[in-house]
């Protein structure tokens, strides 16, 4: 182990990381709110919309992300002249935004049966009793079903970012330099796969503790009242002043 | 020159690419069900330290799973291929071999794929086992059977009656980890449809035509899976 070409290796990739935090929390980002109306559309009771997202899901999951992303950006390129007439081809261009739109539809696919997940495991006696107190719709949505849905499913939410985390290194194959790209150029160009994997491993390892510790946070600061109370300090009162 | 209609290209006349395209699909299940075996093994022996080994290969066996979870495929994938070639170089070399010694791409793959899914195959079995009752174990060892008996008779079939759903997503993973093996040249169902989609020109056909036989693969293996589970369950009553 060579650990001055290690600590060179470490500073190069730590240049990709920005990227690939980039790629990862905006196609987590649009994603949410894909994955809400998907879930929102598979439990409405319409039984088209109900479908339409059920075979959205089972497309999405049943097929690999790489050949989601040759789809749309090498793919696309057959359409090019159409797109280039409707405005489109300059998003579609960009390999940065075939990659955030890959991402994005493929995370909505998986997030999607975790927030229905969460969503139908709030209990009936909850939402009924919010109805007898009067409220419905967004109100009741807003205020019961929502924080209780948020609590069951954020742990798989975790994972499933960090998911996401590792699949922003498939936008390396469609040039886009972020940790693992710049780790495939060092390695081609040097031929030391076994330090410059070992580095960008750390790196990838570090980000997603740091990810597990902020959802660990976020569960323990949404669930007080799972948390043991404080031992309440029995006050000392100044009786004798 | 006129084009050809989606069927002509997809299809297994003269222009067409259909039995390149079935072939790497072939190729597509070969290094998956290799990768996926490999990480069967992988697993077990995994699993096994896990539950039975002290602190040291305990620590060890859960940072292997720690590890190979928390990092991208693709970056294994590339240890194996650019590493294996390097390792086998310097080999070589002993011998008074000179220069670069490829792997073949189909072990790199297959390898890879292993080390992966070996990593979440010794979860699920390590949950399974779990399930496994104490008193089985206790009354196997009571008359008297020895290790490897007592796991071919009594862990084993319980642990992998309780694993069929686990492996089964576990499956899945591997089949879509397949299609990153592309990136060392093999010859798989995605690099195919790259070369057709390069020397046709028409990418969006051919990608589309990949994603189509990925999916029936997946959905046939989620039926044979239902179907596995069902028929290992047939003995035991469920609640509800």
């Amino acid at each position: 182990m060579d650990f001055a070409f290690m600590k060179e290796t470490f500073l190069s990739l730590l240049s990709g990381v920005p990227l690939t935090l980039n790629l990862a929390f905006t196609s987590v980002a649009f994603g949410t709110v894909f994955a809400m109306i998907l879930a929102l559309m598979r439990l409405s009771g319409v039984s088209v919309l109900a479908a339409v997202a059920q075979a959205y899901v089972f497309v999405f999951r049943g097929t690999p992300l790489l050949v989601q992303i040759f789809l749309i950006y090498y793919g696309l390129g057959q359409f090019r002249p159409a797109l280039q007439e409707w405005g489109l081809w300059i998003f579609f261009r960009e390999p940065y935004w075939c990659a955030v739109l890959a991402l994005t539809l493929n995370t909505a696919a998986y997030a999607s049966e975790i927030i229905r997940g969460g969503l139908q495991s709030v209990p009936h006696q909850q939402v009924e009793a919010a109805r007898a107190c009067g409220m419905s719709g967004f109100l009741l949505f807003r205020r019961i079903v929502f924080p209780i849905a948020v609590r069951q499913a954020l742990p798989a939410y975790g994972s499933e970012i960090i998911l996401m985390v590792k699949a922003t290194s498939l936008a390396s194959i469609i040039t886009m330099m972020e940790v693992t790209g710049i780790a495939a150029k060092l390695i081609s160009q040097t031929f030391r796969a076994v330090e410059i994997f070992v580095v960008a491993g750390l790196i990838y390892l570090i980000i997603n503790f740091i990810i597990t510790r902020i959802v660990m946070a976020i569960e323990w600061w949404l669930s007080p009242h799972l948390r043991r109370p404080p031992a309440v300090e029995p006050r000392l009162e100044a009786a004798h002043v | 020159m006129q084009q050809l209609s989606y069927f002509e290209l997809v299809g297994f006349g003269p222009n067409g690419w259909g039995w390149a395209l079935l072939t790497a699909t072939g190729m597509t299940l070969a290094v998956a069900v290799c990768g996926f075996l490999i990480g069967s093994v992988v697993g077990t022996f995994v699993a096994w330290a896990k539950v039975g080994g002290n602190l040291a290969i305990r620590g060890i066996a859960d940072g292997y799973t720690t590890v190979l979870r928390g990092i991208p495929d693709l970056l294994v994938i590339y240890l194996f291929y650019f590493g294996g070639s390097a390792a086998l170089g310097a080999i070589g070399s002993l011998f008074g071999a000179e220069g670069f010694i490829g792997v073949p791409a189909f072990v790199t793959g297959a390898l890879a794929i292993g080390i992966i899914s070996g990593a979440y195959q010794a979860e699920v079995f390590r949950g399974a086992y779990q399930v496994v009752s104490k008193g089985e174990i206790e009354a196997a060892r009571s008359v008297g059977m020895h290790r490897w008996l007592m796991f071919r008779r009594i862990i084993a079939p319980q642990v992998l009656r309780y694993a069929i759903p686990g492996l089964g997503n576990t499956w899945q993973l591997v089949l879509k980890e397949s299609a990153l093996i592309s990136v060392t040249g093999l010859v798989e169902l995605l690099r195919q449809s790259h070369i057709a989609a390069g020397s046709t020109r028409r990418p969006f056909d051919f990608y589309l035509t990949a994603a189509v036989l990925y999916l029936l693969i997946t959905w046939v293996s989620t039926y044979l899976f239902q179907r596995a589970e069902n028929h290992s369950m047939r003995g035991i009553r469920r609640a509800s």
